[in-house]
């Protein structure tokens, strides 16, 4: 059987590992923005108790090898919190997690790079604080964030590959299982390889897409 | 040396100790305070404005005249003292305070418009979140605003493609949308070059000759010396001397007035 056939033969399989991989990027990083733009909010208005939480989740998500965050709470953490979840659910929140520290740190500079005058002119105006994040704040620094927050896509995929270790069966794990069966490594590793930077290249394109359509003259990045 | 400022038809040129009842006046500033940390920066401030007065805020700088300004509209919290628009309390005014500050505008050294927005959109955004009007409306008003202005031709274009005195315009186009009865002005002209600010004075003298009540911190003396009805001189924290521009800049009662405006001769000299 040549390479070609082989192929052919198991790509309906690396599909089904794309797909899961995707799914993985996909929840983590629904996770990392739901979570890490109400925390940087937090951190540039919340009260100083609040703030600190922050600080310490930021650092310990951040402090820590993917690896060890997964293995922890795969075989720990869930376990003792009487949870028996799937291990895709278990890679996928982690590396959402694990998301949210990161992009809580990129939306918080985002959002204190917009000049404090804005928020003193829309209170002068009757805003409320509130009305001012969402009306004035954050349409600019989620513009601001934007070309920041793009990394994210191609470090959650690449990350996501990690959750082979806990057996997840995405794109990597299936590449392994097709080798072990067919003996055959180096053509199928680099089409697992090849793979991940077309959905690299794919996702930013999207992103590029997104950053082109949202710019604002003299705003941000892709702006003039 | 000054030329003779021509009073607004609409301001009668009252005594200053001629016996007024409260309503007589806009707004009411009552003894404020108020330090930073150990810093007093306001030693007890009082003044009233009349409707349709101009009052035109000099001084050294860190004297206390901006944070006086953000005192009145609550930006900054005192510590002691009161403020009144009318009859009602502007301090200690709990959520309220919303509605004070749309009737008590703001206008800054450096524009803070939203850099998000264009020009228009700056103008109707807190007709739609503040004010709930509907979006014609809204539109319909923000551009009669930026026609007062002279700006309703660069409606659509962004804060980052005006100049600083376009800029300025379209902020003070913003303060008049929300239908303040005054109008505070920080230093409005401070960030622009000469030929800017003239026209952002233009606009200022504009707005006093219609009525509008306006509290102006500025160092541009000939607008004081034709547009104010009263000039304050402010020095750490406290008012030393108020008065018709007449009185306060040609005949000062006290010599650190006559030595901080003396420094403006020069400048007042080549006005108009
Ligand atoms: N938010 C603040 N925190 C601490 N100090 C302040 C703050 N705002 C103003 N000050 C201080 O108050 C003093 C008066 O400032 P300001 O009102 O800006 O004076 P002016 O407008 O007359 O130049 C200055 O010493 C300034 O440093
Ligand atoms: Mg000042």
């Amino acid at each position: 059987m040549d390479v070609t056939s082989i192929l052919a033969e198991w790509t309906p399989y690396l599909i089904g590992g794309i797909s899961l991989t995707l799914g993985l990027v996909a929840i983590a990083l629904g996770i990392g923005v739901a979570l890490g733009l109400p925390f940087a909010l937090v951190q540039v208005y919340g009260p100083r108790p609040a703030k600190a939480a922050i600080s310490a989740y930021a650092w310990f998500f951040r402090g820590l090898p993917v690896l060890v965050l997964l293995f922890l709470f795969y075989f720990g953490i869930f376990p003792a919190m009487g949870l028996d979840l799937p291990a895709f659910f278990v890679g996928a929140v982690v590396l959402g997690l694990r998301g949210a520290a990161y992009q809580s740190q990129i939306f918080r500079g985002a959002i204190q790079s917009i000049n404090e005058g804005q928020m003193i002119a829309a209170l002068s105006l009757g805003m409320t604080r509130l009305t001012a994040i969402k009306s004035i704040i954050l349409p600019q620094s989620l513009r601001i964030a934007l070309p920041g927050w793009s990394n994210e896509y191609p470090e959650i995929l690449t990350d996501s590959a990690i959750c082979y270790a806990i057996g997840v069966a995405e794109l990597l794990t299936r590449t392994s299982q097709i080798v072990a069966v067919t003996y055959v490594t180096m053509p199928i590793y680099l089409c697992c390889a090849l793979i991940f930077i077309l959905l690299n290249y794919a996702g930013m394109r999207v992103i590029h897409v997104v950053e082109k359509r949202v710019a604002i003259p003299g705003f941000g990045a892709g702006a003039g | 040396m000054w030329s003779k400022k021509e009073l607004p038809s609409r301001a009668s040129g009252q005594g200053q100790d001629s016996p007024m009842k409260d309503d007589a006046f806009v707004l009411r500033v009552e003894d404020i305070h108020k330090k930073f940390g150990t810093n007093e920066v306001l030693k007890g401030v009082s003044f009233n404005v009349r409707k349709g007065e101009t009052i035109v805020f000099i001084g050294p700088s860190g004297t206390g005249k901006s944070t006086l300004l953000r005192c009145i509209n609550q930006l900054t919290i005192p510590e002691k003292g009161r403020v009144w628009l009318h009859d009602d309390e502007v301090t200690n005014s709990g959520p309220k305070i919303s509605y004070f500050r749309q009737k008590i505008g703001m206008v800054f050294q450096n524009f803070y418009l939203f850099d998000h927005l264009t020009a228009v959109r700056n103008v109707e955004i807190a007709l739609l979140k503040v004010k709930k009007m509907d979006p014609e409306s809204a539109r319909r008003q923000a551009l009669y605003e930026l026609e007062q202005v002279g700006m309703k031709g660069w409606a659509d274009h962004y804060p980052a493609e005006l100049s600083g005195g376009q800029a300025q315009r379209v902020s003070i186009a913003r303060a008049l949308a929300m239908d303040p009865e005054v109008i505070l002005f920080d230093e409005p002209t401070s960030a622009l070059d000469p030929e800017l600010t003239r026209e952002v004075l233009e606009v200022m003298k504009k707005l006093a000759k219609s009525g509008m009540t306006m509290l102006v911190v500025s160092h541009e003396m000939g607008f004081a010396a034709s547009v104010a009805n009263q000039i304050i001189f402010m020095e750490n924290g406290n008012i030393v001397e108020q008065g018709p521009p007449d009185a306060l800049l040609y005949d000062p009662a006290y010599v650190r007035t006559r030595k901080f405006v003396g420094q403006f001769a020069d400048l007042t000299q080549r006005k108009d």
